[in-house]
């Protein structure tokens, strides 16, 4: 069983720190607030990742990704609905980042809105993130699916939208994945109610 | 020319064919929408939902301690890794660091779990191929592992040994002396396991070259445990993200590269060895202290967001809490390896026969309670 055994040590060393993250998913976009602080940082790796930004058709508007690692052991990076798939496609394709392993999604009812939060892990480097965005519209919420980027999205957008009702854009097979499809609401909003099924304090 | 006329005539159709809910091959409520050409398999499409309770729900209204008991009715064959990590996410939460004497506990209980686990997928996984005898000897020995734990704890399946903060009660007097004998038994019940199916030439044909996952569609589809490992993938959460008193033991991540029906059991057989020997180094070792620490009757959870991720006999469960600070999480997700494995059966079903479907499933090792969650 000599394959069996693999040595761990290499990995370790390339793991990024939650500050070194920040600083090269922020270097993507052309963040005025962050060129201040190392402008020169910035200029070198700006060149570096021409290639790469000139992938996504969208245009990330850099003042709109948020940063945070307040209450929780990852970071966490806030994104628009629109800017979503870019930011996703650029997080798996650069080979520094490299998320390729989409271990958790989560569908959350904020109550004013409806969200879907992506834990991220890179199976080379081994340094985790997550990705958070929201929609208002609890009417129609609508996010684009990230199916084409990790095959595991495609039953769990089929959870949330079975439970959250959040409908996903470029999804291949959305429907319902667990309740009937002639059940009525969305039952992990915080606002449904069933008053035969349901036990309520 | 007759003959040529009614071979052209002859059609192949396309047609549709249910598998389950009760059918045995299943394990459990798994309905299987099958597209079929004969005996090839189009398409798979599970149909989910048969018994689904919405434990993610019934958390939302629950406090943590019951929460941790109904981790049991997930993925029942490795009940008391569910309630770990619960209670993991919660100490660690809340800061709390509990004595060195229940994270040796907890660590060889969840060994001893994920070998009745593999036991009873073994037994089943030859069944499965038509090997009844398997499903005795598996059984036989797994047994042997749940009066361990009813001596222990009362409970022979779900256990709910673990509380936030250490567990329910301390060990049994005869505990130490009854896994040695168990050990010394098993280490010589597991060459015979090989010896009855792994050496098999009908088994052989029935499980090499079926089923394969390459590791980039292992990682892409999520795959996790076994048959992530079986894929050359690295993913045994006790190397990467070591919890308990898994840092102070030293083993090998079963590993193997084909990605096929066939390496999936050997991993599994190598994962009974490995669990055995990471036993064996904490049974003599178990440090003297306190079994539980003190938490308050009422748990509240510091605003924030908590993710404890654990290797279960299945694969990676993660536990991600969501907390405003309250005696319930405001929300809570339950990430299970089965979940995320049956996703991928599709992709490598289709192109197989019927009976090759059955086999891949059995290394899937699906409980469709931690699916239906």
């Amino acid at each position: 069983m000599k394959d069996s055994t693999k040595d761990f040590d290499d990995l370790e060393e390339d793991i990024m720190t939650n500050q070194e993250l920040q600083e090269l998913i922020g270097s993507w976009f052309p963040n005025p607030a962050y060129e201040k602080e190392s402008a020169a940082a910035v200029e070198i790796e700006a060149e570096e990742d021409t290639e790469e930004k000139s992938a996504p058709d969208e245009i990330i508007d850099p003042s709109l990704l948020e940063f945070s690692e307040e209450g929780s052991q990852f970071l966490n990076i806030t994104v628009l609905p629109e800017q979503l798939h870019s930011l996703m496609s650029l997080l798996k394709s650069n080979k520094e980042t490299h998320f390729d392993y989409l271990f958790c999604l989560t569908g959350v009812d904020w109550g004013a809105a409806l969200g879907v939060v992506y834990h991220l892990e890179s199976t080379t480097h081994r340094h985790s993130i997550v990705v958070k965005t929201q929609t208002p519209d609890r009417e129609n919420p609508t996010l684009d699916s990230v199916c084409d980027i990790w095959m595991t999205a495609e039953f769990h957008e089929r959870e949330a939208y079975d439970f959250f009702g959040i409908t996903f854009n470029n999804h291949p097979n959305l429907k319902r994945l667990f309740l009937t499809d002639e059940w009525e609401g969305f039952p992990l909003r915080k606002d449904y109610v069933d008053e035969i099924n349901m036990v309520i304090k | 020319m007759e003959t040529n006329t009614i071979e052209t005539n002859f059609k192949s159709e396309e047609y549709f064919i249910n598998m389950g809910p009760q059918h045995p091959a299943t394990h459990g409520v798994l309905r299987l929408l099958l597209t079929i050409d004969g005996e090839i398999i189009k398409k798979v499409e599970p149909d989910l939902g048969y018994i689904h309770r919405s434990i993610e729900k019934m958390c939302e209204r629950d406090s943590y301690q019951q929460i941790v008991h109904l981790t049991d009715r997930m993925d029942y064959l490795s009940s008391n890794i569910n309630n770990e990590a619960v209670c993991l996410a919660v100490e660690n939460a809340l800061e709390l660091e509990v004595p060195d004497r229940v994270k040796v506990i907890r660590t060889i209980i969840g060994e001893l779990t994920r070998i009745s686990s593999h036991c009873l997928w073994w037994g089943v996984m030859g069944m499965d191929v038509g090997a009844l005898t398997t499903y005795f000897y598996g059984f036989r020995d797994r047994e042997l592992i749940n009066d361990i734990f009813e001596e222990t704890c009362g409970a022979r399946l779900t256990m709910n040994y673990n509380v936030p903060g250490g567990l329910m009660f301390d060990i049994h007097p005869n505990f130490i002396k009854r896994v040695k004998d168990f050990i010394v038994h098993f280490k010589t019940k597991l060459p015979e396991y090989d010896r009855l199916l792994t050496g098999n030439v009908i088994f052989h044909k029935r499980t090499k070259g079926v089923g394969i996952l390459t590791k980039e569609d292992a990682i892409s589809f999520g795959a996790s445990g076994p048959v992530g490992r079986a894929s050359g993938y690295s993913c045994d959460v006790r190397k990467h993200h070591p919890y308990s008193a898994l840092d102070k033991v030293t083993f090998n991540e079963a590993l193997k590269t084909e990605g096929d029906t066939f390496a999936r059991y050997q991993v599994r057989i190598q994962e009974m060895w490995e669990s055995l020997s990471i036993i064996e180094q904490l049974i003599d070792n178990i440090p003297e202290g306190e079994y539980r620490v003190a938490t308050n009757a009422v748990i509240k959870l510091p605003k924030g967001e908590y993710y404890q991720k654990v290797e279960t006999a299945r694969g990676e469960l993660g536990v991600y809490i969501i907390s405003k600070g309250t005696k319930n999480p405001y929300r809570l997700k339950f990430r299970s390896p089965g979940f995320s494995n049956l996703s991928l059966l599709n992709h490598i079903a289709v192109g197989g026969k019927i009976g090759d479907l059955v086999a891949t499933m059995a290394t899937l090792d699906l409980v469709i309670p931690d699916i239906d969650r």
